[in-house]
């Protein structure tokens, strides 16, 4: 019979109180008259039973409880309406931002067996990661053992003659990475050993997305011959749409070739490494064995390997802790507001419970009931956050795109990211868990109630220790919601500290564009200068141009181009390697580009080759090896020849707003070698005009075709969304987080409002006695307000508490504002005042208006 | 299932087993209600409001405490003989229609 009790166990307590010694008894009487190979099917029967009706019974009292939470709803509509929203934002915000963080953080690369893929650099004191000289990679895939692959790859980005010219960035990779990552064509093949052998035939493989904007997504692609910088190469394959390496920016790969010039010189810092660790090989040991062999190169050539090690990381550990911390933020602010919407709820339906405390403790009191008011208040919750996570859904639908400017552009992953299975499995429990939270808890105190069967008509017991619940609860929200503010506006301050850093340049009226010269049919300085010239010579003659000029790298753009001076009496050191960021220039740079010229004179077209070698230095340059005296005329040498320095410029950002930059030299672009230097060839136009700077871009594109028709014109950009393109990850934080905090803070008024106003109506009595007992209408005023104002306080002080914890541990990102910043907390705290007082206004309002008469009548 | 039970309780109140019995009997073993069929369908017409629990009781020896009667309410009376005369009509139009022997 105990067995059979057991079995009962699959039907609802309620129905098993109802009708479970029935059941037995029933049983009971049937095995009774039952033979032995009866009483076997009986039990064969009866499990059947239990397995068929049970489930039944379940899904009766769920359709039952539905039906009265609709009807409970539909009610009070604007309840469900809000609960909804509230719901939705939460759910909605939690999960655009995880799927950000999911793609940014969490998920592995879709590489194969992507734990196994590491990234090997070189380091040096001031310098984290460096990329090797290809002679040293040799040695590395010779003297190395924890490595079952260890490929290269460099940049590769070439002027593409298809239907018209066109500049792709491409990578070119050693002929087996590709097959190292696991990765399959599309359409094609990937290389073949053949293809990556010195002089072996020319191939290339395409992205998905260069196939289908030039190539009209032709399949018959493969195999014919493409013109990359005037070499014919044969497109062998076309990778999948969703396939990146090793960012999203490339377009393109070739097999890397090196020939025995490249391995000359070991500063020859030129590729990047790429491997994947033998099965059992820890990332601690391949950097341990990395380490001994860069050792043991040091001692062979102490020269260019001084103080050089390795550094072994995950591959899919490259994204910026800025990145990191800003998405960290934002997910720690979504949890903040989904708490926020939760307590707000379960708040709100205490309250409505609260309503019917008498019928629900009545009901509770009888003890089967207790189980079907759990189910009945967790169907109302879970109803409520279903409809709220469904339509968080659409919400995060169209907030996710908004957010894509978090994922940095080095990921080899989509930045669209679609609402995928994950991010909706992510939501579904979100959904659940905010359901049974603020479910669980109006229940657990009715049953708790219950226990305490509370059936005296005016028994306030339970309302008392409800309110407190209630009350931490709204403390709590006022706590999340302060914490929300701060941390939104000390990032906002910070914001603010970041754009008002001059970038060292006006950014205004500064169009900039790349024509990347082919390096064969622009060998020769010579050759180049007649291109600069006319260009440059047509451009400055164009309406509203004021200046123009070619440099090699436009700062902010491209950060890199370090190179280090030498002068008599200078050793590089650890702490100063004595690097600079070099650029060679057309005349007109300083002009183009708004940086002032302290002393001296700009680069002119007559610095030549045969005339005496100049540089213009910025003047941290100056400062740094003449702090006294004046720099003009001294001398020191960069990029193979002595140079005589003619004039200073202020500094720039050259590296972006927030990195600290190397000082700035520059130098002619004719007062180099031929071929010496290809990298630093310049390429990047900058032009100064009084109108709109992009309207000038047809004009100039038209320029640029009548002198070199082959020539493609890419990244076309004002200089103004280069400087705004670094703060925008910061922005889009700030404004999320400021709309969570906006969005927090009104729940919390909200939550407040209705804690107070519950309160208030509950008192109406209490209020009324006093009343009439003579007590001034300013002291039940004040007893509610005081109320608003303890919450407040204890809320807001541990908010307060709290955000300076949250502000240290992003102190990194806040630009110079101090996590205590005294300006964003005297705002908090006078919102947080405005948000007590606007919640409490009301309910105060309707304590005054008590009628004593009435209130006691009603008693 | 609703009518047999409706049907078992024409008589007058029984309990549970009586009911699977008499449900039983009428069909000649054709209809076994089991258990946990019988009590949701209990709950639900209870629900309804086409049974009630009967408070009347049979002879004080021949009852248990723990049984449960349970007897037509009169909506329930009304259903059954609704129900009753929609699947005679039905018959009658089968007879009619030659798919059922008898009278037609």
């Amino acid at each position: 019979m105990r067995l059979y009790r057991l079995l009962l166990r699959f039907y609802p307590a309620s129905f098993r109180h109802e009708y479970g010694e029935e059941m037995v008894r029933l049983f009971e009487e049937r095995r009774r008259h039952a033979s032995a190979v009866e009483r076997v099917q009986l039990w064969i029967e009866a499990i059947g039973d239990a397995a068929s009706a049970a489930p039944r019974v379940h899904v009766d009292i769920l359709r039952q409880d539905l039906r009265y939470t609709v009807r409970a709803l539909t009610r009070t509509p604007g309840f469900a309406v809000a609960a909804i929203i509230v719901m939705a934002l939460g759910i909605g915000a939690t999960t655009a931002v995880f799927s950000i963080a999911d793609r940014v953080l969490l998920r592995p690369l879709p590489y194969s067996d992507p734990e196994r893929l590491v990234r090997v650099w070189e380091n040096a004191p001031g310098y984290p990661q460096m990329e090797p000289s290809p002679a040293n990679y040799r040695d590395w895939t010779q003297m190395t053992g924890s490595f079952e692959q260890l490929e290269a790859h460099t940049v590769y980005a070439v002027n593409m003659l298809h239907s018209q010219p066109e500049r792709v960035a491409g990578i070119a990779l050693t002929w087996q990475l590709l097959p190292m990552l696991g990765v399959q064509p599309a359409l094609g093949r990937l290389f073949t050993a053949d293809e990556g052998r010195l002089g072996g035939p020319d191939a290339v493989i395409l992205s998905d997305r260069l196939w289908r904007r030039s190539f009209n997504a032709d399949p018959s692609v493969i195999g014919q011959s493409v013109r990359l910088d005037d070499t014919a190469c044969t497109i062998v394959g076309v990778m999948p749409p969703d396939f990146y390496f090793p960012d999203r920016e490339t377009d393109l790969w070739a097999p890397l070739t090196m020939g025995p010039g490249w391995f000359v010189d070991r500063d020859n810092a030129a590729l990047r490494v790429v491997g994947r660790l033998k099965p059992g090989v820890t990332l601690d040991g391949a950097r341990a064995e990395m380490n001994n062999v860069m050792a043991a190169l040091e001692k062979a050539y102490p020269k260019e390997n001084a103080q050089t090690r390795a550094t072994v990381r995950l591959l899919g550990d490259q994204v910026s802790w800025q990145s990191r911390l800003l998405i960290r933020i934002l997910t720690g602010a979504s949890i903040c507001l989904l708490l926020i919407a939760c307590t707000n709820l379960a708040s709100l339906l205490l309250t409505r419970f609260a309503a019917r405390r008498r019928e629900l403790t009545v009901r509770a009191a009888l003890g089967a009931g207790r189980e079907r008011l759990t189910r009945q208040l967790l169907t109302e919750s879970l109803t409520l956050s279903v409809a709220g996570g469904a339509a968080g859904v659409v919400f995060a639908f169209f907030a996710t795109p908004l957010l894509a400017r978090l994922v940095p552009t080095t990921l080899p992953v989509p930045d669209a990211t679609a609402l995928d299975l994950r991010v909706l499995l992510f939501a579904a429990a979100v959904t659940i868990a905010t359901g049974v939270a603020f479910g669980v808890l109006p229940a657990w105190r009715i049953s708790r109630a219950a226990q305490s069967v509370s059936l005296r008509e005016h028994a306030r017991g339970d309302v008392g220790g409800r309110e407190r619940l209630r009350s931490a609860l709204v403390a709590a929200q006022i706590t999340a919601s302060i914490l929300l503010l701060i941390s939104a506006g000390l990032l906002m301050r910070a914001l603010g500290n970041v754009q008002s850093i001059d970038p060292g340049f006006d950014a205004r009226g500064v169009l900039t564009l790349r024509t990347a010269l082919p390096t064969d049919r622009y060998s020769t300085t010579a050759a180049r200068g007649q291109f600069y010239e006319r260009v440059l010579h047509e451009i400055r003659a164009l309406p509203g141009v004021k200046a123009a000029a070619y440099a090699s790298f436009t700062p902010m753009i491209m950060r890199g181009g370090i190179w280090a001076v030498e002068m008599p009496g200078l050793t590089p050191n650890d702490s100063d390697p004595h690097s600079v960021s070099l650029r060679f220039l057309t005349s007109g740079y300083f002009d183009a580009l708004g940086i002032p010229l302290k002393r001296g004179r700009d680069l002119s077209d007559s610095d030549t080759f045969d005339s005496p070698f100049v540089a213009v230095v910025s003047e941290s340059f100056a400062k740094r090896y003449w702090p006294k005296g004046d720099a003009i005329g001294q001398r020191f040498t960069v990029s193979f020849f002595e140079r005589t320095i003619v004039g200073i410029a202020g500094d720039v950002h050259v590296r972006g707003l927030e990195s600290l930059s190397e000082p700035q030299v520059y130098v002619p672009y004719r007062q180099i070698r031929d071929g010496w230097m290809p990298f630093y060839t310049p390429k990047d136009l900058l032009i100064r005009t009084t109108g709109d700077p992009l309207a000038l871009a047809p004009s100039v594109r038209r320029i640029v075709r009548n002198v070199d028709p082959e020539l493609p014109v890419s990244d076309v950009q004002t200089m103004e969304d280069v400087v705004t393109r670094e703060t925008a990850p910061r922005r889009t934080q700030t404004a999320v987080l400021g709309l969570f905090a906006v969005m927090a803070i009104l729940l919390a008024g909200i939550g407040l409002h209705g804690l107070l106003s519950f309160g208030v109506s509950q008192r109406r009595q209490e209020i009324g006695v006093r009343l009439a007992l003579g007590a001034p209408r300013s002291s039940v005023l004040r007893m509610v307000l005081r109320e608003g104002a303890v919450l407040a306080a204890i809320g807001g002080i541990a908010g307060l508490c709290l955000s300076y914890a949250a502000g240290r541990t992003f102190e990194s990102l806040l630009a110079g504002v101090r996590p205590a910043d005294p300006v964003t907390y005297s705002i908090a705290i006078a919102v947080a005042l405005l948000m007590t007082l606007s919640g409490s206004l009301i309910p105060a309002l309707r304590a005054l208006r008590v009628d004593p008469v009435k209130a006691l009548r009603a008693e | 299932m609703t009518f047999h039970i409706l049907l078992a309780l024409s008589d007058g109140e029984r309990h549970g087993y009586a009911i699977i019995q008499d449900v039983a009997a009428r069909t000649d073993g054709a209809v076994k209600i089991s258990a946990g069929t019988l009590y949701r369908s209990v709950q639900r017409m209870q629900e309804q409001g086409l049974i009630e629990e009967s408070r009347r009781r049979p002879a004080p020896d021949e009852d248990d405490e723990r049984r449960r009667y349970y007897a037509l309410t009169e909506f329930g009376t009304a259903v059954a003989r609704a129900e009753a005369r929609r699947l005679t009509q039905l018959v009658k139009l089968a007879r009619a229609s030659g798919f059922a022997t008898g009278k037609a």
